[in-house]
């Protein structure tokens, strides 16, 4: 599904902060990347989601290289992947009610549509209830808010989801209902999951396979 | 003063919102606990519980729309009814240190640490004249284990950690008897979770000046108030529903109320299941016992206000022992 190989990525040319990194995800796999604050693995998750251009290495998704990141990258790779941030409120469009925040990933490609049928869907699985989905971000919770950016993530159906440390704001019951909604989606698609974060008893519980960021590179 | 007497005393504690078209959020509901010197206690819930709104009206940083009820007393100061000469004067920064929820963004971006923490022993302490701020500044630095080597750098060059000790170390400098502490470990990282906590942990407790301070630790991090509190005060929908011993709440015996234990069971080492259902809507509390819709234990009863105390519920968890 995703193969990273050899992935040298930063913000500045001289001081990369992923160094020469290797890591793929099986397709249905789940896999948990976990590392120590400040290492760079949200780096590397944003590379996988197309987010940032590598300086080098290459990145296989379903056995193609990818040449392009950000708006450049074809849409049906874009669309493939799903990702749900750490901060929902630097994520999230303040001035959209939750619904068009679920829905914007529909409409910026032409499917709005399909908006009402996927976000009555989408709100029950992520345990969102109506008179929620028409406030703005302010109005809501951090829970309630990261519970909206997870139904966008999966608005498209992505057939990947790349989590970077989605529940490290939450208190532990809404982290478990999160993790049980990405699971139900994943048991009924097929997906695969990239879970970053540094909660090895999280990511341990929740994925198939956890591996540490100072054995990848 | 008598040496035990509570530093902070908050009694019937309650804030409303008031909202357009006569809406009322219900963001804290007559919340009772002490803090003793010497002593942490832990605030735990879930997200949008009340928690913060709580930490504000302590510091009397509620917006215009809110309306408090009750005492907050710290000495003989009612927090609650202080006005904002005194809140500003005296209280924010002398009687209450407050560690921020996000160090990096409390701390001014374009100056270096030094800089910052001279001027705050300049606003906060009698100490004049350039060399005197300047030792005091180090020694600062130095009771919250902050790196002297790293004094000259700016906010951004510094790691998660080491910016929650510089927030720590200006949170220190008025010396105040109250430490609050909100979310002092968002984002970080097992190792320094730790780290972070037991240095504030130090500060209740503290050999080297000998003071006891009280702390008050807003969190959502279950094991940072496993590692550090006292006592733990668990609040849903705005009310505190079990105030307990924390080796009591985290051992075999575990909590009471049935909210408390949902969520020590929805922890990943636990049993990694959400409690069913989501929190009810500050704007709209029933007049019984909010967690009713959530609980399996509710009965008729449930429907009409829970017993005052420490544990509100009419049917908490009987201890084994009490059973036996
Ligand atoms: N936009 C940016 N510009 C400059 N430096 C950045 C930027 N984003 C991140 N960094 C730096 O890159 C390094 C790695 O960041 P990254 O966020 O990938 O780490 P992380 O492992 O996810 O850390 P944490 O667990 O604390 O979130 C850090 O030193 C960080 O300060
Ligand atoms: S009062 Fe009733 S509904 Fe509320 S927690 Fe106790 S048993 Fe459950
Ligand atoms: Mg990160």
């Amino acid at each position: 599904m995703l193969e990273l190989r050899s992935i040298t990525a930063g913000y500045a040319r001289n001081a990369p902060v992923v160094r020469d990194v290797s890591l793929s995800v099986a397709p249905g796999e789940s896999v948990g990347l976990l590392g120590p604050s400040g290492c760079g693995k949200s780096t590397l998750a944003r590379v996988a989601a197309l987010l940032h251009r590598p300086d080098s290495g290459t990145l296989l998704l379903d056995g193609e290289p990818v040449r392009h990141w950000r708006h450049r990258a074809p849409r049906a790779r874009r669309t493939a992947i799903g990702v749900v941030f750490q901060q929902a409120r630097l994520s999230a469009d303040p001035r959209l009610p939750l619904t068009d925040l679920i829905a914007e990933p529909l409409r910026a490609t032409g499917r709005g549509g399909e908006v009402p049928a996927r976000v009555a869907e989408l709100a029950p699985a992520v345990g969102l209830t109506p008179d929620l989905l028409t406030r703005r971000p302010h109005e809501v919770s951090d829970g309630q808010l990261q519970r909206a950016c997870l139904a966008r993530a999966l608005v498209l159906r992505p057939r990947l989801l790349v989590c970077d440390e989605m529940t490290a704001m939450l208190d532990a019951s809404t982290a478990a209902a999160l993790v049980a909604a990405v699971e139900d989606y994943r048991a009924a698609t097929g997906a695969a999951l990239l879970a970053v974060g540094h909660d090895r008893t999280l990511l341990e519980r929740w994925c198939d396979r956890t591996v540490h960021w100072d054995g990848l590179a | 003063m008598d040496p035990m007497a509570p530093v902070l005393s908050v009694r019937g504690l309650s804030v409303r919102f008031l909202l357009p078209r006569g809406r009322r959020v219900a963001a804290v509901t007559d919340a009772r606990f002490d803090v003793a010197p010497g002593e942490c206690l832990a605030l735990i819930g879930e997200s949008g519980c009340g928690k913060s709104v709580l930490a504000s009206a302590l510091l009397g940083l509620l917006p215009g729309n809110a309306q408090t009820a009750g005492s907050a007393l710290l000495g003989d100061l009612d927090l609650l009814t202080a006005d904002e000469r005194t809140l500003a004067r005296t209280v924010r920064g002398r009687l209450i240190g407050l560690v921020p929820q996000s160090p990096a963004a409390h701390l001014t971006p374009v100056r270096t640490v030094r800089s910052q923490l001279e001027e705050t022993v300049a606003t906060l302490t009698a100490t004049r004249g350039r060399a005197a701020l300047r030792a005091a500044a180090e020694a600062a630095a130095e009771r919250a284990a902050f790196p002297a080597d790293h004094l000259d750098r700016h906010p951004h060059q510094l790691s998660g950690g080491l910016a929650q000790r510089a927030a720590t170390a200006l949170a220190l400098v008025g010396d105040a008897p109250l430490l609050l502490a909100d979310e002092p470990t968002t984002g970080l990282d097992r190792d320094l979770v730790d780290r972070t906590v037991d240095e504030l942990r130090r500060h209740v407790d503290d050999p080297r000046d000998g003071r006891r301070r009280a702390l008050l630790m807003i969190t959502h991090d279950l094991a940072a108030a496993e590692r550090i509190a006292d006592r733990v005060a668990v609040m849903y929908a705005g009310r505190i529903v079990e105030l307990a011993d924390a080796t009591v709440f985290f051992g075999p015996a575990g909590p009471r109320h049935p909210y408390s234990r949902g969520l020590l069971r929805a922890l990943p080492d636990r049993a990694f299941t959400a409690i069913p259902g989501m929190p009810p809507e500050l704007g709209d509390l029933p007049a019984g016992c909010a967690f009713a819709a959530r609980c399996d234990r509710a009965t008729d009863i449930c429907a009409g206000p829970p017993p005052p105390g420490t544990l509100a519920c009419h049917h908490p968890h009987v201890p084994e022992d009490v059973r036996a």
